[in-house]
Parts: C-alpha cells; structure tokens; sequence
C-alpha cells in the first residue's frame, strides 16, 4: 500500500514539475523588442494582405451620407439587384445569438428600425430565430426558413465561420436574396456581406495608441477573452504584429472570458509582480475590472484600450486616465434591414458593405457620452439608434 | 512507553493523518501549493498580496461553504453558479446607482435567496425530483429568467457602499488593509463550524449517511434537507454581495461557479452521496483551488494547459483521499 502512495506521490511531484517547465520556453521566448521574429504575429491567424488592406482602409473616407454611418460603405463595388425586385415583404433573420451586451445592443437597434421600416409598410412581417450560439441550430433555423418558402429575403449572422458557409449556400439557392453581416463565411453567394472594417483595424487601433502613449520599454499586459474566435484573434494578431515592431515589453497575454473578477485577480497578480504600464484588451467586457485592480493596489492607471462599452468610457472620464475605445461599429445591426429594403426596390448594394470603424477618442468622448448620458453601462456608445423613434426608451429599459 | 519513542510516534500519526489520505489530503495539497507559489514569487507572501489572494478566494469559500451543507445530506446544488448571477443582476437593476436603496436591496436579494433555497428544497424532498435535476432546472429557470428581466445583459448599476463589502476592507499598518470579504468568509467559516457540532449539523450528516437509518431515528428527513438548500442560497446569496462588490457587474458574473464550488468540496474530501467530510476541508479545498489558480497565473501556464492540470491534480487528489475510506490507517 505504501508503494503506491509513494507512486501517487511521484506523479503529483513529476506533474508540478512539469507544468513548472512548459512555462519556461514561453517565459525565455518573452517579449523584449529586438526579438521581432518571435513577436510578429504568424500564420495561423494572420493573413498580410488582409491585414495591410484593413489598415489602409481605415484612412479613406466613406461613401455615403456622414451623419447615417449605417448607410456609408467603403470603397463600395456596387451590384444589381433588378433580378431581386418584388413586392413581398416579409423579412427573415436567422441570429447566431444575443449572449453578449454588445449583441444585446445590436439587436434592440435592429428591431427599432423594423419597426420604422413596418409602420412605413416597407416590411409587412419580420421572423426571427435565434440560435442561442448552437452552430446546428443556426443550420436548422435556416434551413426552416428555405422550406416554409415564406421569406422575401434572409439575412444571416452566422455564429462560426466555416460551419455555416454550407447553409449559407443553401439559402442563396433558394433563390431569395440572402444578407450575411457581422462575421462572415467562405463564399459570396449572398448578395451583400455587411460588416465594420475589421478585427485587424480593431487591434491595430488600441495597439498603436499604447505604442504612441507610452514610453519605450513601458509593460504592457494584453487581456484577451478566448482563444479561436476569428474576429478576436484577428485583433490580437494586428497587435502583435505592431507590439513586434516597437519597443513596448509585452508582459504576457491572459484569457478570461470577459469575466470581470477574473479580470481584476489577473491583474492584480501582475501589479503584486510589478509595474504594467498599459493594458491592451481585445474586447472591453470587464474593462471597469482592470481599472480597479490599479486603484485598489494603489496603483498609477495605466495607458488603456477598451472598447466603447459605457461602462468603461464613464470610468475613463471619471479617472481622467489615459485611453482610447476602439469600436467595432455597432450600428451594423441597423444596415441589413435596410439593406433587404433597398434589395427588394431593385436598387444596387455594394457586394461586401466595409461600414466605417472608428476609435472613439479623448476628442470626442464626452460628446458620445453625453449622447447616451441616460443609456445603462452595458450599452455601446456607438450603436447608431439616437434617430430612431424608440430612442432612448427602447435601449433604457431592456 | 516511554516520552523518546511517544514523540516520533506522535510527529508519526500527525503524517498519518495529513498525507494518509480523507479530508486531511487537501490540506497537505495546500501547504504543497503554497510551498511551489513561494519558490516561484516569494513576495506573494507579503501580507498585501496576501490579502489580496484572501480577498479573492472569499467568495469561493462562501459557496463551498453552502455546498458542502447540501453535499453532506446526500444532495447536490447546481444553481448557486446562477444564482450568484441572478443576485448581481438584481442587485443592479433594483439599486441603479442608488446610494439610500442600498439595505433593503440586501434584504430583498436575501428574501429571493431564501425563497429559491425553498423551492430547490421543497421540489427534492416533496415532489421527489432527484437534486441533480432539480437544481439544473432551477439554474436553467435562473439563467432565463434573467435574461428576460434584463433583456439579455445586466443593467443598472450598483452603489459605491454595496460594493465596500467585497471591495474595501478595514485600513491596517502591516497588511495595509483587512477586507471585509475575509472576516465575512471567516466569520460564516466559524458558524458553520459551530453549526455542524451541534446538533443539527449532526442530523444533517446522518442523513447524508443513511437516509432511512436516520428517518427511523426520528429525523424528518425532508426538513433538514430543505433548511440545507436553503443555506446554500442563502450563503450563494452572501457570495453574490461579495463578488459583485470585487468586480462589479458584468453579463459574465457567476458563470459556471457552482462547478467550481463542487469541485472545491469534493477536494475538500467530502463525498458526494454525503454522510462524510468537514466542513473545514471544504473551505481548505476551495482555498486549494484558488490557490492552484493563482498558481498557474504565477506559472504563466498557456491557458491550454491550466483545465488538463487543473483536472489531473484534483482526480488525483481525491484519487488519494479516497483510499483512506477503502482502508482504514490503523494508528496503533
């Protein structure tokens, strides 16, 4: 008996041990800026071109009115829609899922246009499913759609990339006008894919705010929510791919689900540790968190990029901390409805709608705050709904 | 004998009982923890990081604290994680950044405690319905009904005073400040310690151990289980205050917690089916998994690792403390 407790003994000794040494390699490998090899962002998620033609897309000035952000594209390629002209109106929406604040938001947005779009007679019936971020659900409830044979157009956000490429596909066979936004699919069957410019230009805006605010060789900590996601890798990868070519010591990159008090014990490990000069996020869920963390250690704020979420841009003007909110357009929610309208007129779409994505910036914070000064703090700033007749109730009261 | 040969002997079953497996493992595994963490940062035992560490794993205590109560009498809860969520949502939609709505807020979220506590209790002892399904129910009622209150993300906002408990802490020289989410953990840690003396916390456990045994001796079964979820939300209830006032509000807050809470009783030694452990191993095991945590943060252990390692220690370690309860250490 009293051998194999010493083998039991053994194995929990060889396993810290073990978990000890994996950490090592990372830990060698770290940061430090002359090390580009290791720091520059590699293949996996990180396509050039991609990232090159998001960046420069950042610079150029949108197509279409300035004061309706929804209704402006990029560099649009403009297509016929004549072949789609008709009077049905009855609108179908197959939804990935509304499992986090910023879908929350998007969604309220979009039913308030639904609701202009009705009373104006130019919608007669909206159907929605909701897949709960269940990939074969979201195949199933489109699949519905194709055979009730009912819907005058579909429009899709789909939950994962490569899984719903195939129902995708299906809907446009069909033969009605399909709309993807948000996160894309590998073909472009559909008519329009709607989307802000991108999760490379996400990462690069926060990245190149901390490379510019921050003093060389200033720490930098990147709270990141999961693994595997395209749209957050990609903000990641941009990161990386800038943290790389400038002299900030990246202290190392943290998962945490968005989880507010996963966020201020990680954060507050690394304070106990040293200084962090700036925090980099791929996504401002739980950024009040890691603002704490510093208040609470007695700690200088750092440098900081968030995201528009308000509970965050009332923290930062509340600290007057250093920061930047960069935004991944939630008024994207508002272009499809508006897009399935336009389709069914005969008008021409652009085949992939680049909305505009701009940081919100110290310059004109206050101004989207006092916007949505009566919105809760779960709210996104830029959501793109002050004209819509629901305003503010509608997003007030959830 | 004599006092030379008693001593070694003494210092003997002190080993015994600490690495000879049952409850006393996990307390072995703790010292084993913190042992690493020092070697791998030895400032974590300045009292500041100290506190903070304590402070963290406050919550977690609280909860496996309540775990263990429904553990032992034979049952599992698996809605305190919801609950918790449930707790912060409300308490941020009532409160809405209102300092004076602070207490009755409390005193509301402890009703709604009590009341879920309830209803858990009353569904398993008088419908019947086994706890594992019971409880999932009750978390999946929790998880939705949230969602349509709020409309899927939290709002409102909670007070600056409802967040002093989880948050602040008394200002102290030496360890710079004394949070109140230690003495709230420590303080429910010594009640229910008393409790389980007494002789309800003894009834609870023989329920746990032999359900019919203990109903012919006189126990109404369905009443000690019953007041032991309804402990359980109360202190999920107490976690709720403590975490929301630590992180604030989130969509995220209290997600998959109650597993987490298991895992740190059964760590603790406890079995599940009941009738075994203390409720002092159930707070060390929930220290241990915090500690663990802590220690893979330490670490930098890629995020990939941390579940693989997390699960290897723990199977092992119960692993261990089982083979106590298949035989006995005779101490002689």
């Amino acid at each position: 008996m009293h051998r194999t407790r010493v083998l039991v003994a053994g194995a929990a000794a060889i396993m810290l041990t073990l978990t000890s040494c994996t950490t090592d390699t990372p830990t060698e490998q770290a940061p430090a800026g002359d090390q580009e090899q290791e720091q520059t962002a590699d293949g996996e998620w990180f396509v050039r071109a991609d990232y090159d033609k998001e960046l420069a897309q950042r610079d150029k000035t949108p197509e279409g009115p300035a004061d309706q952000p929804w209704l402006q594209a990029i560099e649009p390629e403009l297509v016929d829609t004549a072949q789609y002209k008709q009077d049905g109106k009855t609108l179908c929406f197959s939804n990935a899922s509304v499992s986090n604040p910023w879908r929350v938001t998007g969604w309220i947005t979009m039913q308030q246009q639904v609701d202009v779009l009705k009373q104006a007679g130019e919608i007669s019936d909206f159907r929605v499913s909701d897949a709960a971020d269940d990939d074969n659900q979201q195949i199933s409830d489109i699949q519905a759609f194709v055979d009730s044979k009912e819907c005058n157009a579909i429009i899709i956000s789909p939950s994962t990339t490569a899984t719903l490429t195939q129902a995708v596909e299906t809907a446009c066979q069909s033969g009605v006008p399909v709309i993807v936004f948000d996160r894309g699919v590998n073909t472009d069957c559909m008519v329009t894919f709607i989307h802000p410019i991108g999760g490379y230009a996400y990462g690069a805006d926060a990245a190149e705010f901390l490379v510019d605010k921050l003093e060389p060789g200033s720490k930098v900590l990147a709270l990141r929510i999961l693994p595997g996601v395209d749209v957050l890798e990609h903000r990641w990868a941009a990161a990386q791919e800038i943290f790389g070519k400038s002299d900030l010591e990246i202290l190392g990159d943290e998962f945490t689900e968005g989880d507010g008090a996963k966020i201020k014990d990680i954060v507050t490990q690394y304070l106990q540790r040293g200084d962090v000069d700036g925090i980099w996020m791929d996504a401002g869920d739980g950024a009040v968190a890691a603002v704490e963390a510093f208040e609470d250690a007695g700690k200088d704020y750092p440098v900081m990029a968030g995201e528009d979420e308000l509970s965050f841009m009332r923290k930062w003007k509340d600290t007057g901390m250093t920061a930047i909110a960069p935004v991944y357009s939630n008024f994207q929610w508002r272009t499809p409805i508006l897009a399935a309208v336009k389709i069914w007129k005969g008008e021409q779409v652009p085949k992939e709608w680049v909305l505009p994505q701009e940081p919100i910036t110290e310059a004109d914070r206050d101004e989207f705050l006092d916007r949505n000064k009566d919105m809760p703090s779960l709210h996104y700033a830029k959501f793109g709904g002050e004209d819509l007749p629901g305003f503010p109730n509608a997003w007030k009261d959830r | 004998m004599t006092t030379t040969t008693s001593r070694p002997a003494g210092a003997k079953a002190v080993a015994a009982r600490l690495f000879g497996g049952g409850s006393a493992t996990v307390f072995a595994l703790l010292v084993l923890v913190f042992v690493v963490i020092a070697f791998m940062n030895p400032s974590f035992f300045e009292p500041p990081s100290l506190m903070a560490f304590l402070k963290k794993a406050a919550p977690l205590v609280v909860l496996a604290v309540g775990q263990y109560l429904v553990i032992v009498c034979g049952e599992l809860d698996l809605s305190v994680g919801s609950l918790v969520g449930a707790q912060v949502a409300i308490a941020a939609g009532v409160i809405d950044g209102e300092e004076s709505r602070t207490l009755p807020t409390l005193l509301l979220m402890l009703a709604f405690g009590a009341f879920i506590g309830l209803v858990n209790g009353l569904v398993v002892t008088v419908l019947r319905v086994h706890s594992l399904i019971a409880t999932l129910g009750m978390m999946l009622v929790l998880y939705g009904a949230i969602r349509l209150w709020t409309g899927g993300a939290p709002t409102g906002a909670l007070s600056d005073s409802f967040r002093q408990v989880g948050r602040e802490g008394i200002d102290l020289p030496a360890v710079r400040q004394l949070p109140w989410a230690v003495l709230v953990a420590v303080g429910i840690g010594i009640l229910a310690t008393v409790l389980m003396r007494r002789p309800f916390g003894r009834t609870l456990v023989a329920t746990g151990d032999n359900e019919k045994a203990a109903a012919f001796a006189g126990v109404r079964v369905w009443q000690v289980r019953t007041i032991a979820f309804v402990l359980s939300s109360l202190l999920a209830t107490v976690a709720a205050v403590l975490i929301g006032g630590y992180a604030g509000v989130d969509a995220q807050v209290g997600s998959g917690l109650e597993f987490t809470a298991i895992t740190a009783v059964v760590l603790g030694g406890v079995v599940l089916g009941g009738g075994r452990g203390t409720v002092l191993a159930a707070m060390a095991g929930a220290l241990t998994l915090e500690a663990l945590f802590t220690l893979f943060n330490q670490l930098s252990l890629p995020s990939t690792i941390r579940p693989l390692a997390q699960g290897l220690i723990i199977i092992a370690a119960v692993a261990w403390a089982a083979r106590e309860r298949r035989s006995p250490i005779t101490q002689s």
